[in-house]
């Protein structure tokens, strides 16, 4: 599904990323660890083409890194980015449409459907301006948004950050579920509690470069490690 | 003439200036506020509307109506094109940094003023109104018999001028429409909201940019031509059409479609009201100190969000 070898990549001068490889297979929660400044963030970019980089970044056979970034997307890349990022002066429905728009042409009016099924509280709120909404309301319409597209892989960086325990359940359970359709699910997190019960495997970078991996077996035992590698 | 007709057609004056100004300054604000670029040479765009309206009419030499509808035709297209091109050549090379920019239009200000000198030449050109009728205006007083209803002696305006206005209501009303109402005009909002993230839904941003450079120039354009049979075309007359437009932008607040639209229509109103009982000087004068206070005490401008 996806493959990235010996990625490198940055802003400007600034290295971030000094060869990562990483992979994420459908059906599958691949959770992507390491301290603050350690590239999770800048990787997330790098797949999604908005940073320069070098190396392969292949995505069922198709190299990612090759197209313009617009088209990253279209080949089924869906993304929550860190801090949600909403078009916040566009309303929720403008906002799923944006999603709408990326994915195939085919279907859209029941993939709206569809997500507001799983986020009944976007419904209520579909003509709101989506800066206006609640922190959780927010992540909920991001992730919408991202699944909009009909994504097979979907990229979330730190979904639960400075969320109610409440909404970060229901954001868990939508990750899941998605899981279990299917997807491929490629998650930034670093409350190690969610990573024991979500991770089916965990990779950990250091310095922009790889750590550690973790198959879903051995991580009940590696808590301690784990929380040494992330000095938590 | 009495004040009270006397100021009517001071403001039917400034009505003109308002409507399009407001055509004008609306693709000023729609670039910088989707591309976060000034464009200083937005001027020279209104120039060329009104010199490719010459140009038109006079190589197709048909009557005034047809002559007219051709040059509203083509004289945005032509414009339109050869911004695009400017920001596919400059900009795009710059990728679009705020401040490198304004230096790269202000280079394509002058180099398009001079082209414009050194082919069409130094003098102002006319072009015929498509249709031009006075219409005197009446004027109702509270006389001593009552109500009195008479048409004061030059309290008039043509046919053409009322049109200028029409066309830009309905002009603003389509563009409001296209922004609010279509995909392409969700995608630029989205582009201005979010640039990256427009991309990460797929938005080709380099091409929603030429797209829109092109559309504001193209209503500078519409603009140049619309005043063309009013004003004459001239090389030099984007200079005080680009002052003004940035007064109403900085005014309305950047990249505010509604803001601007409102400060069109009270900078033009009270040029013409000022100009016509004082002197235009002061009109100009007071609209700057304007700017300036506005500046000072709400510097977002009366409709602008938070910036960002």
């Amino acid at each position: 599904m996806l493959k990235i070898e010996g990625l490198r990549a940055g802003y400007g001068a600034a290295e971030v990323l000094r060869g990562v490889s990483l992979s994420a297979e459908p059906g599958e929660i691949t959770v992507l660890m390491g301290r603050n400044g350690a590239g999770k963030t800048t990787l997330m970019k790098a797949i999604m083409g908005l940073v320069k980089t070098s190396g392969r970044i292949e995505l069922d056979g198709t190299d990612l890194a090759a197209l313009p970034p617009h088209q990253v997307p279209r080949q089924g890349v869906g993304y929550v980015p860190q801090g949600r990022r909403l078009f916040a002066e566009l309303s929720v429905a403008e906002n799923l449409e944006m999603g709408l728009g990326a994915g195939p042409a085919q279907g859209r009016a029941a993939t709206r459907e569809e997500m507001l099924e799983l986020f009944p509280r976007l419904r209520e709120r579909l003509h709101q301006r989506a800066g206006t909404l609640s922190g959780g309301e927010q992540q909920m319409l991001a992730t919408a948004r991202a699944l909009c597209l009909k994504p097979k892989l979907l990229l979330l960086d730190e979904p639960t950050e400075g969320l109610q325990p409440s909404m970060i359940g229901a954001i868990r359970q939508v990750m899941v579920t998605m899981r279990d359709r299917g997807l491929a699910v490629l998650l930034v997190e670093q409350r190690i509690e969610a990573v024991l019960e979500l991770a089916d495997r965990v990779s950990v970078i250091e310095m922009g470069r790889n750590a550690e991996d973790f198959s879903r077996a051995a991580l009940s035992g590696a808590e301690g490690r784990l929380r040494a590698r992330l000095g938590v | 003439m009495d004040f009270g007709p006397y100021l009517m057609l001071a403001m039917l004056e400034g009505a003109v200036l308002a409507a399009v100004l407001a055509l004008m300054a609306s693709g000023l604000s729609l670039v910088f506020g989707v591309m976060r670029v000034v464009n200083v040479a937005h001027g020279e765009f209104y120039m060329l509307g009104a010199v490719v309206a010459w140009a038109v009419t006079t190589l197709l030499g048909a009557g005034p109506v047809l002559n007219f509808v051709a040059a509203l035709i083509v004289a945005p297209l032509v414009v339109g094109a050869m911004a695009a091109a400017a920001d596919m050549v400059i900009l795009k090379r710059l990728n679009y940094d705020p401040e490198r920019t304004i230096v790269a239009t202000i280079g394509l200000l002058y180099i398009l003023q001079q082209l414009t000198l050194m082919t069409y030449g130094a003098d102002a050109r006319p072009v015929v109104a498509p249709f031009n009728e006075r219409i005197a205006l009446p004027w109702v007083e509270w006389g001593d018999k009552g109500l009195s209803f008479y048409f004061p002696w030059g309290l008039s305006t043509t046919s053409y001028k009322l049109f200028v206005i029409a066309a830009a209501v309905v002009l603003i009303a389509a563009l409001k429409l296209f922004m609010a109402k279509t995909r392409a005009g969700l995608i630029m909002r989205a582009t201005q909201g979010d640039r990256e993230m427009a991309t990460a839904f797929g938005v080709p941003v380099e091409r929603v940019y030429a797209l829109v450079f092109g559309g504001g120039a193209a209503l500078a354009a519409l603009a140049g031509v619309l005043i063309v049979p009013i004003q004459q075309a001239h090389y030099l007359m984007g200079g005080d059409a680009l002052l003004l437009s940035f007064i109403v932008v900085i005014i309305g607040g950047l990249g505010s479609l509604s803001g601007t639209i409102v400060a069109a229509i009270l900078i033009g109103l009270s040029d013409g009201i000022i100009s016509v009982f004082f002197t235009p000087t002061l009109a100009k004068m007071i609209a700057t100190l304007a700017v300036a206070l506005v500046l000072v005490f709400r510097p977002q401008g009366l409709f602008g969000g938070t910036s960002r």
